[in-house]
């Protein structure tokens, strides 16, 4: 048996009424939003997170902390490292960390519970934790929250894993750039309705099917959301209750990013009875989906302060001005619009054929084409495809041409029409200098970057020579 | 079988204003530059009466219609706006000519306009909007048929560099066109590299421009002026994407030899080296030239280079083509090209083409081929 042996979470006592975000004056009772005070980040929320969660615990028996966090300020350096020397945790304990996307912390613990399972560690700490910055006066400044979350997972849980179902999606709809301070989203509807939605609902409906429960099984569903609504209509689709989902908190703490899912589980957890199963999921990039059920142990949980306690203390801060300095912001920052580079739903799309390579064959004719049409250009059959996937063919060159116009690190920029398998694919080539390149030359194609628009990378395919040898 | 469009419609004017890098002039400033010439060749002097429609092409248009309708003052009348890559102006000018022979108007307004110059860019604009197909520059795309075509049929750089030679030239004699300058095969086989094979010479420039025409129908062009020039064939034909074409051999333009057989097949023209009198082609790039020869049917495949060579398409050979400088001179003010080929065309029905007449001409052909290319537009006109 396997599953969660103890809980813990930290929210800020500070909270930012959202009225003083619109320059009105503070309502008592009004919304507002959890904000980490000036001397917190993601790793001191985490740790305090962390401690309340080993109330009781014998910090000697932790072999491992996985550190989920998507606002941990370093690039190179280990935010689990400095968690568990905070924790005094063992000098032989396992540290990892897990981030670029919000769905790490739901990553991070699903990890932990295969590695228990697996018996290959006995106990391990997860620890989510997140300080996302929205643009001054930007649509996300008012959404999210700050706050962390622990989960102690070990094979004498009070919550018992079921299950787990994990998908994996690409699409551009949630992003912050290296180096940037503010978080992205593209146009909301897309991110719902392209994003958000298709994967939970994915994810919880694998997690069901995998189970062989349905939704009035659970007692509590705790998802990550990224407002108050979204998620509403995709458990009433999944046949959920409006009384089996676990309050999202708008209005209390806000969109806490990588921790918020497991936040809104230890709520669940705290007043939950001996057999109730509980389903948690998490989104970006994909979503991950996982069920417990709650055993006998949960009465002989410890007292700790978990969520009840953290959202109970709470005090507004006074002014805007003081959230933007406790945070280190300008007044006259805004959201930069100007570039936003590809546009992400032509990118959602377009991901098969510029991502993945893929082509398409007639199924009536046999005709490959590059990238998928509608109506086959040979037999004029419609709709009649099956993918073909490119990226591990062979191809031949037809034409080329030397762009020294088009701007490129190191002109020129040689494009190719190159031929594989009846198909005609036009690349850019790389590996190779315009003396050498030749017609009827093999090709090989490579996944490479084709320009940074948007202060991203952006990827597609592109011609390589045919190494047949490495003389 | 529909009938043929031929001898159904007359121009009875044409109009340009001063093509280049008009800096100091708007885009009103040139569609009304070319359309009040356009009316007064016509004898118009009432255009808000006598105008009932107008057919505009640009490919980089502001406010829709409603900049036409302004600049010419043209209010509470139907005008319709094409824009599709470089045949926009042609295209425009086959709506016009419909609209007459369908005996919906008596006499409607055709003018092609494009200000590619207030963009801030040298050439044409790079898009990093993707990431497949780039990069999607117009000498990337016209280049695709340079390696194979110069390998199957032993042509080479110089071949093209005599046709902007020749091109340079006759837009010295043409007064409306941007660049007015000789130059040499070697000025252009050392300029810089574009897109191999092309060098800055093999390039068409970028320009604004504005050109006009104002059509009517054949049984009341006498009224407008005594030598009208009839329409005798106008075509698009739009062709598979070269770039995914599992049949392209990269040896000719399928958009052109499509449009030019349904062109032919208008007019009646059964040989059209010999008997077309002028051609203006679409000079985007040297090769284009060069493959059009043949594409259009003026020669064999393979055949063009030693035309070249003998100047059978230069002024005074036997079929003198892109006889006021072409794309290379006049610059490609997208919209406008089309309408601006008309415009010469007309003048050298006329005889009013100045030092670069060709004698006698009866006949004549004007061509666009645009998108990577995919699309070509063909107007012939004649006497």
């Amino acid at each position: 048996m396997t599953g969660i042996a103890a809980y813990g979470a930290y929210v800020p006592i500070t909270r930012l009424p959202l009225s003083l975000i619109a320059g009105r004056p503070a309502k008592e009772g009004g919304p507002e939003r959890s904000v980490a005070d000036y001397d917190e980040d993601a790793v001191t929320m985490a740790v305090t997170a962390a401690i309340d969660c080993l109330t009781g615990v014998a910090r000697d028996s932790v072999d491992a902390v996985y550190f989920a966090s998507t606002s941990y300020p370093l690039r190179e350096k280990q935010g689990a490292a400095l968690i568990a020397k905070a924790l005094d945790l063992r000098r032989d304990v396992l540290t990892q960390d897990h981030t670029g996307s919000l769905r790490a912390g739901a990553a991070a613990l699903e990890s932990a519970l295969h590695a228990v399972t697996a018996r290959a560690l006995r106990a391990v700490l997860v620890v989510a934790s997140d300080c996302r910055l929205g643009a001054p006066r930007g649509a996300l400044e008012a959404k999210f929250g700050d706050g962390a979350v622990a989960l102690l997972v070990t094979a004498s849980p009070i919550a018992r894993f079921e299950a787990s179902f994990s998908l994996a999606d690409e699409l551009q709809d949630v992003w912050r750039i290296d180096g940037e301070r503010f978080t992205h989203t593209w146009e909301d509807r897309f991110a719902i309705q392209e994003g958000y939605t298709p994967n939970l609902f994915a994810a919880v409906l694998g997690l069901l099917e995998r189970t062989g429960r349905s939704a009035e099984d659970f007692a509590r569903v705790a998802l990550y959301t990224p407002d108050e609504r979204s998620s509403g209509g995709v458990l009433k689709k999944l046949g959920f209750k409006d009384q089996q989902v676990q309050d999202p908190l708008f209005g209390r703490l806000g969109n806490t990013g990588t921790p918020f899912a497991l936040m809104l589980l230890v709520h669940a957890l705290e007043s939950a009875r001996p057999g109730d199963r509980v389903l948690v999921a998490g989104y970006g990039d994909g979503a991950h989906a996982l069920s417990f059920e709650v055993t006998d142990a949960i009465g002989a949980l410890a007292p700790r302060r978990a969520m009840s306690w953290h959202l109970a203390r709470r005090r507004a801060i006074p002014s805007y001005d003081t959230y933007l300095r406790a945070r280190g912001l300008d007044a006259k920052e805004w959201e930069a619009g100007a570039d936003l580079g590809l546009s992400a739903t032509i990118r959602f799309r377009e991901r098969d054929a510029d991502i993945a390579f893929l082509g398409a064959r007639c199924t009536s004719c046999g005709q490959v084409h590059f990238p998928k049409p509608r109506v086959c250009a040979k037999c004029f059959a419609k709709d009649g495809w099956e993918p073909y996937r490119l990226s591990d063919r062979r191809g031949r060159l037809l034409a080329y041409t030397f762009d020294y116009f088009f701007p490129a690190a190191e002109p020129p920029t040689i494009m190719v029409m190159t031929e594989v398998d009846g198909c005609r694919v036009q690349v850019q080539m790389t590996n190779t200098r315009p003396a050498d390149v030749a017609l009827e030359q093999p090709v090989e194609y490579v996944f490479r970057k084709i320009h940074d628009a948007g202060g991203k990378p952006n990827y597609f395919w592109k011609a390589s020579p045919l190494e047949t040898s490495h003389g | 079988m529909a009938e043929s469009i031929r001898d159904k419609v007359a121009v009875v004017g044409v109009g340009a204003c001063q093509f280049g890098e008009n800096w100091d002039r708007s885009r009103e400033d040139m569609i009304v530059d070319a359309a009040y010439e356009a009316y007064a060749d016509a004898g118009i002097d009432d255009p808000q009466r006598r105008i009932e429609a107008v057919f505009a092409g640009a490919v980089y248009p502001r406010e829709g219609t409603a900049e036409i309708a302004e600049a010419l003052k043209l209010f509470g009348k139907p005008i319709s706006l094409v824009s599709d890559y470089c045949q926009t102006g042609t295209d425009a000018f086959r709506y016009g000519v419909f609209s007459i022979a369908a005996g919906v108007y008596d006499t409607v307004l055709v003018v092609g306009f494009d200000k590619p110059k207030d963009r801030g860019v040298s050439g044409p604009s790079v898009t990093f909007d993707r990431v497949r197909g780039l990069p999607a520059t117009p000498a990337g795309w016209f280049s695709l048929c340079a390696a194979r075509y110069f390998e199957t049929f032993g042509a080479g750089r110089e071949d093209l560099a005599k046709i902007a030679v020749k091109n340079h030239h006759n837009g010295t004699l043409a007064p409306k066109s941007m660049l007015k300058r000789e130059i040499t095969v070697k000025d252009v086989l050392e300029a810089r590299i574009i897109s191999w094979p092309f060098g800055l010479y093999d390039c068409a420039a970028q320009s604004d421009g504005a050109a006009a025409c104002v059509l009517t129908r054949a049984d009341l062009a006498k009224s407008f002026r005594d030598d009208p020039v009839y329409v005798k064939a106008v075509s698009i034909a739009v062709a598979e994407h070269p770039q995914r074409d599992p049949n392209f051999d990269f040896l000719g333009w399928k958009p052109t030899i499509y449009a030019a057989k349904d062109a032919y097949a208008q007019a009646g023209i059964s040989e059209p080296f010999r008997e077309l009198d002028v051609v203006q082609l679409h000079d985007c790039f040297t090769l284009t030239e060069l493959l059009t020869y043949e594409d259009l049917g003026l020669c064999k495949k393979g055949e063009a280079k030693e035309h070249v060579a003998s100047g059978t398409f230069a002024l005074g050979g036997e079929l003198p083509v892109n006889t006021d400088g072409g794309l290379k001179t006049f610059g490609h003010p997208t919209g406008a090209t089309g309408v601006r080929m008309i415009y010469e065309n007309t003048l050298q029905l006329q005889g009013r083409a100045g030092p670069r007449q060709v004698p006698g001409a009866s006949l004549a052909l004007s061509h666009n081929i645009g998108g990577p290319p995919t699309t070509c537009g063909i107007a012939i006109l004649g006497r």
